[in-house]
């Protein structure tokens, strides 16, 4: 048993040569994390990247919808940058033919008697249409519209409430308040405001890292048994466990750098700060990798050939993707798919991350799912060590 | 634990891959010091033997000692007295020679200088001592072989399984092989050689087993097989080797049959180093 520290440490290093060695390897293993952040970056849209969204007006008014118009215009994103890019129609039912033919993705249509209406006191009505067909897009620009035509109403409602007020000679109301009595006043924990990128970030690190221990670890098996390298090591008076924990601490490793990777993109390209201990983090990676390890090995001990533990892996790896909460919050699932996402390692992993990377946690507050990935890891590679012992020699 | 005269005693060993039974309770011995030429048809089950007999295989029942150690029961130390040159090269193509040397000799637990030592003298003997700091990636199949040769020899075996160690090889390399596997046989290493080369069976072998369909169909010296062949005078060991197999090439009736055998097996010809 003394020897097992060693042996385990030889076919590390041996893996970890062999992989310097492999420039395509090499290569591909330093883009993927950059890929996927990049991507995910800058593809995802978020409240401030949605700028220029074509949108139709109609006006059939004329000052009143003008004036209302011009607000829709002149709303920025950023400085210099605006939120809508207005195209103007002759009917409702020519927005419509607009967003079929997907000039635009929305539009707002004003009826001839939207002043008309203002002025004797009835309620006026405008009509926002949607883009059924882009709901990401359709949601922020519809959305931002009806703010729009609230505000502008409640200016209204402002200016006659004032006027109503002043004839009753009563002091003291402010207009403002009695239109809107309640106002609310957004606090989060951390000064500054968050976006996507943030929320996804650790989703992605915890992903690249631990499907580069599962691919990676039943790849590299995989591969030398079908090479008839994996005959040299196994023909060895070595402890079996020193040769599957010797291979999964290389793709651990490996693991780490790319989390690495990501976590320096995602700082110094995304401008993502770290608000919790990156010791933690680190932690939490290696906890992650821990939990996947034994998984990695049954399906390596299981599949002969590589094409074959790939496509076992596929079949792991794709619900994860979506489930572990990297890309969507888990609470918006069904509740179905809540209960599956909670039997995943890798949700407790990104949960946890989250709460460190984002709101600063302490070890603390991530305690559960610091167990969670602990017990995990030793069940299944309770169960993976010996079945990869039989398995191997079938 | 004592050692027995006989360095290899196999008894009813049997290996079944679910429904295809690929050794049929096989029972024979190898005798200390000599060359056992162990031949067969494709898919005959010479391959699927020698992988239970390095420790590779677990059988599915019957026994048998390396050296007077259980292969199931003793594996590491059946795995100190062999050495084996497998079906397919045991090298890694991003390293070098000495690296790959060094590797596997670590895992044995020798020391570098030990490692070091061997190498060099065994590199030098079949002519690699230019290229043992070049990736093997840059190798013929000849020299990658060779190297694969002196990995087997690393931890000074009693025994040498050599699974067809000359296929694909070109006629010098065979030579060198064949001679040095000579060599390695007056040094009192056992060897038991597989090979589909009739001539080579021949030329080394002291006994020849023939396993057919799981079973031995013949074991003796060359001469006294030859001399069971009827119909012919001075017959060669491919005719023994035809008598005793048949004419049926295998891989077409085993594929009839749905029987596609373990995934390493995959029929000698065509395999691709």
């Amino acid at each position: 048993m003394k020897h097992v520290l060693s042996d385990l440490w030889q076919i590390t290093k041996k893996d970890l040569l062999e992989f310097a060695r492999d420039r395509i390897r090499l290569i591909t293993f330093i883009i993927m994390p950059i890929f996927m952040m990049v991507l995910t970056g800058f593809i995802f849209p978020s409240q401030t990247s949605v700028k220029n969204v074509p949108i139709g007006v109609v006006n059939e008014n004329g000052q009143t919808g003008g004036q209302l118009i011009q607000i829709i215009k002149n709303l920025e994103v950023t400085k210099g940058s605006k939120v809508f890019e207005t195209k103007t129609y002759g009917s409702l039912d020519a927005i419509k033919d607009g967003i079929k033919k997907q000039e635009i993705n929305g539009g707002i249509y004003i009826p001839a008697e939207f002043s008309k209406d203002i002025s004797t006191n009835k309620q006026a009505q405008v009509t926002i249409v949607e883009d059924q067909s882009n709901p990401q897009i359709s949601g922020i620009a519809t959305q931002t519209l009806t703010n729009i035509v609230q505000g502008f109403g409640k200016e209204i409602g402002k200016q006659k409430v004032g006027i109503l007020v002043a004839k009753t000679g009563a002091r003291g109301p402010d207009a403002g308040a009695l239109v809107t009595p309640i106002t609310s006043k957004l606090e989060g924990i951390l000064p500054g405001s968050t976006n996507y990128f943030e929320f996804v970030a650790p989703g992605i690190m915890a992903m690249v890292v631990m499907t580069a221990v599962l691919t990676g670890l039943a790849a590299s098996v995989s591969r030398e048994r079908e090479q008839g390298t994996l005959d040299g090591i196994l023909i060895s008076p070595i402890s079996r466990l020193a040769i599957i924990l010797g291979k999964a601490m290389s793709q651990s490793i490996r693991g780490l750098a790319q989390g690495a990777i990501v976590l320096l993109l995602a700082i110094f390209l995304f401008g993502v700060t770290i608000n919790g201990s990156i010791l933690l983090v680190a932690l939490l990676l290696l906890l992650g990798i821990f939990s996947f390890v034994g998984l990695g090995i049954l399906v390596s001990a299981s599949a002969a050939e590589q094409e074959t533990a790939t496509q076992l892996l596929f079949m792991f790896q794709f619900p994860m993707l979506f489930l572990s909460g990297a890309f969507f919050p888990i609470q918006q699932m069904p509740k179905a798919m809540q209960d599956i996402a909670h039997l995943l390692p890798l949700t407790y992993a990104i949960e946890a991350l989250r709460k460190v990377i984002i709101l600063g946690a302490g070890v603390s507050s991530v305690t559960g799912e610091l167990i969670i990935l602990t017990v995990f890891g030793a069940v299944t590679l309770a169960i993976a060590v010996p079945l990869f012992r039989k398995m191997i020699t079938r | 634990m004592a050692k027995a005269e006989n360095t290899i005693e196999v008894k009813n060993l049997t290996k079944k891959f679910k429904k295809f039974t690929a050794v049929d309770s096989i029972s024979f011995n190898v005798e200390k010091g000599e060359i056992f030429g162990f031949l067969g048809p494709n898919g005959a089950g010479k391959s699927t033997t020698i992988r239970m007999l390095t420790t590779l295989l677990t059988p599915t029942s019957g026994t048998a000692t390396v050296e007077g150690y259980d292969i199931k029961k003793d594996q590491n130390e059946v795995r100190r007295h062999i050495g084996l040159v497998a079906e397919k090269i045991i090298l890694y193509n991003h390293l070098s020679a000495m690296e790959n040397l060094e590797f596997f000799g670590k895992l044995n637990h020798l020391s570098k200088d030990v490692i070091r030592e061997r190498s060099e003298g065994w590199i030098k003997r079949l002519g690699m001592e230019d290229w043992k700091d070049a990736q093997a990636s840059t190798y013929s199949t000849g020299m990658k072989q060779r190297i694969n040769i002196v990995r087997a020899l690393l931890t000074e075996p009693d025994i040498l399984f050599l699974d067809e160690p000359t296929l694909g090889l070109d006629p010098q390399t065979t030579f060198m092989i064949r001679t040095f596997i000579q060599e390695l046989n007056e040094k009192g290493i056992t060897i038991i050689l597989t090979t589909h080369d009739m001539i080579e069976a021949e030329a080394l072998s002291d006994r020849v087993a023939i396993i057919d369909h799981g079973e031995i169909q013949a074991i003796d010296t060359v001469e006294n097989l030859k001399k069971k062949v009827k119909d012919k005078k001075n017959p060669t060991l491919e005719d023994v080797f035809l008598q005793v197999t048949g004419l049926d090439i295998r891989d077409k009736k085993e594929k009839s049959k749905g029987q596609a055998g373990p995934p390493w097996r995959g029929g000698g010809q065509n395999r691709v180093r």
